[in-house]
């Protein structure tokens, strides 16, 4: 008798053990890319790295400040469309529901699963076809239509834990709904809103593979959003399979810029918000 | 009911709010119909030979056909899944059940860390870190041991069908134990208080939490399953980009979104064109379905779960 109890109490622990195992394992690629991405972007990284346009191939110093430019104004457009439809979508499955909330949630929640690649052909066969070339808006309105079910659904939530009291004072004094959703029920919510759209730009800064397909790439500044623009995700990607051991060494060095935008916001955005929030 | 004037700035709030909610279903559809659109003249040429296909020749023959990519995604993806989903459900079950209540944030932030490195940053690690690792260490071992089977013999130079696997594996892990954690953390107390109450150890409480979790277990799978299957750099970047059906998972293929990725902008022949975007189709369709079928899993089972927690 005694026996069993232990084997069973031995046999608990193993799995246990295995659990931290698995733990153990799933971490070690993280911190492998972070310390690597860490100690080869530090000799590469100086003033000429962030400030200059690349020197071509073979010439020495040359920076990438375009790439970080163009990423800066490609998500910044993406978020001017991406973040208010999705606030006003997520308002729309709070405050309204029904029926159309119902599919409208389902396919948010089958837009999140497309791959980023599909929603680039997306956009290259409606918007590049029509304007005959690649262009930086083309490459916004990609990210914005990644962003927009993350930031309705993220809306959604955050509205939803604000109490239904809040609302009903404010219609008893005679204010009209829009009133209420905007100067009562949003500003009340409205911390879980900006993480979720904070989370939202995070989650599309990083994507590569449809900006091959709408804004591409350019060895030049940023001049309008009609034109091709250089952005970080791109400049890793060229830079990492191209053969000269200069770029390869850059393309370390991009990717450390852009990792630690990305971990520095979903990581505070995490720690302030004080809970899990999966993107 | 007293007559109320008719508050304009209500409708016109609502109604922009409908506009923006709308705006998902015109997406799903349109995403649909530019990809019909856009293989019409590759379905038209080849019909379901497109799918039976084994020749990629855009030069002289102008014949194409998608087998390999097929045959490469689903291999990579169950590659992924076999070395993924052990790590991620002991991932899962640790962080709901066994770590100590404390310590369950942080470790958890440090897991969905890995979600937030960006698919072409995971392609840079994994040419220059990943695969020379596989190649001098891990690949010499392997052979070693079963090199008498097909799959795993000939050379390897470290980028090809099982490094691709490999990273894809790394890649799910965020998102597979998120979700399990999530499924195992719903399931209701009750369940774990009986368990207990009748002398389960702590390892036999978390085993029946998890057979009660099946189907919420079963939708976080599928959900990483969609994430490897439509995953597109990290892949396009270590599996070698060559069309073909390797005899052994340590030679070079190609997937459905790593072709898209590499050769879309090289394409200038309208045929060409169209067939990359049927090969777009084709993605879009399986990764569709299997979306939708993950998400009803889950749902069904937090449902589940409210039901019995509520009693």
């Amino acid at each position: 008798m005694k026996d069993i109890l232990l084997k069973r109490r031995v046999k608990g622990r193993i799995y246990i053990a295995l659990c931290y195992g698995a733990l153990a394992v799933a971490l070690v690629p993280l911190l492998s890319i972070l310390l690597v991405t860490t100690s080869k972007a530090l000799p590469v990284i100086d003033s000429q790295f962030v400030t200059q346009l690349p020197a071509p191939v073979g010439s020495p110093g040359g920076g990438i400040a375009n790439a970080i430019q163009g990423t800066a104004i490609v998500v910044g457009v993406a978020s001017l469309i991406g973040i208010p439809v999705g606030v006003l979508s997520g308002i729309y499955l709070s405050e309204y529901g029904g029926k159309l909330a119902d599919l409208v949630r389902f396919l948010n929640e089958v837009l999140t699963g497309f791959p980023s690649i599909v929603v680039g052909l997306f956009v290259w066969g409606t918007i590049v076809m029509t304007l005959h070339h690649f262009a930086a808006i083309a490459g916004s309105i990609a990210l914005s239509i990644l962003m927009i079910p993350v930031v309705s659904r993220t809306t959604e939530e955050s509205l939803k834990l604000v109490p239904k009291d809040l609302r009903e004072a404010a219609l008893a004094l005679g204010i009209p709904k829009w009133r209420t959703t905007l100067s009562i029920v949003l500003s009340s919510g409205r911390n879980g809103v900006i993480t979720g759209s904070i989370l939202a730009v995070s989650r599309v800064a990083g994507e590569t593979a449809p900006m091959l397909l709408t804004s591409l790439s350019s060895s030049f500044w940023f001049s309008s959003l009609d034109q091709p623009v250089a952005t970080l995700p791109i400049t890793i990607y060229y830079y990492a399979i191209s053969p000269f051991v200069d770029l390869q060494n850059k393309a370390w060095g991009a990717a450390f810029l852009l990792m630690a935008f990305l971990l520095a916001t979903s990581v505070s955005v995490r720690v302030i918000s004080g809970r899990r929030v999966t993107a | 009911m007293p007559s109320h004037p008719i508050r304009g700035g209500d409708r016109i709030f609502r109604a922009a709010a409908m506009a923006a909610a709308t705006i998902a279903l015109f997406l799903v559809l349109g995403i649909a119909y530019t990809l019909l659109e856009g293989s019409y003249p590759s379905v038209g040429r080849f019909g379901l030979g497109f799918i039976l296909g084994t020749e990629w020749d855009p030069a002289i023959k102008m014949a194409f056909g998608a087998l390999p990519l097929i045959w490469g995604t689903l291999v990579t993806s169950a590659i992924a899944l076999l070395l993924g989903v052990p790590v991620s459900l002991g991932v899962g079950l640790l962080l709901s059940e066994f770590a100590p209540r404390r310590s369950r944030f942080p470790l958890s932030l440090l897991v969905e860390l890995l979600a937030a490195v960006p698919s072409v940053v995971y392609g840079l690690w994994g040419i220059f870190i990943l695969a020379p690792t596989l190649r001098d260490f891990v690949y010499p071992a392997l052979q070693a041991a079963l090199g008498f089977l097909p799959s795993f013999s000939g050379s390897y130079s470290g980028l090809g069908v099982l490094t691709a696997g490999i990273i894809l594996a790394i890649m799910i892990v965020p998102t597979v134990s998120a979700v399990s954690r999530e499924v195992f953390s719903a399931v209701p107390n009750s369940q774990r208080e009986a368990f207990f109450a009748i002398g389960a150890t702590r390892w036999e409480v978390a085993r029946h939490v998890f057979s009660y979790a099946r189907s919420g277990v079963i939708g976080a799978v599928t959900l990483g399953l969609g994430r490897a299957l439509g995953e597109t750099m990290a892949v396009t970047m270590v599996i070698g980009n060559r069309f073909e059906i390797p005899s052994s998972l340590f030679q070079p293929g190609y997937t459905m979104a790593a072709l898209i990725a590499s050769e879309f902008n090289e394409a200038t022949d309208p045929l060409y064109v169209s067939s990359i975007v049927e090969v777009g189709l084709l993605l879009f369709a399986i990764t569709l379905s299997v979306s939708i079928v993950a998400r009803l899993l889950v749902r069904r089972s937090m449902k589940l779960f409210r039901e019995v927690g509520n009693e």
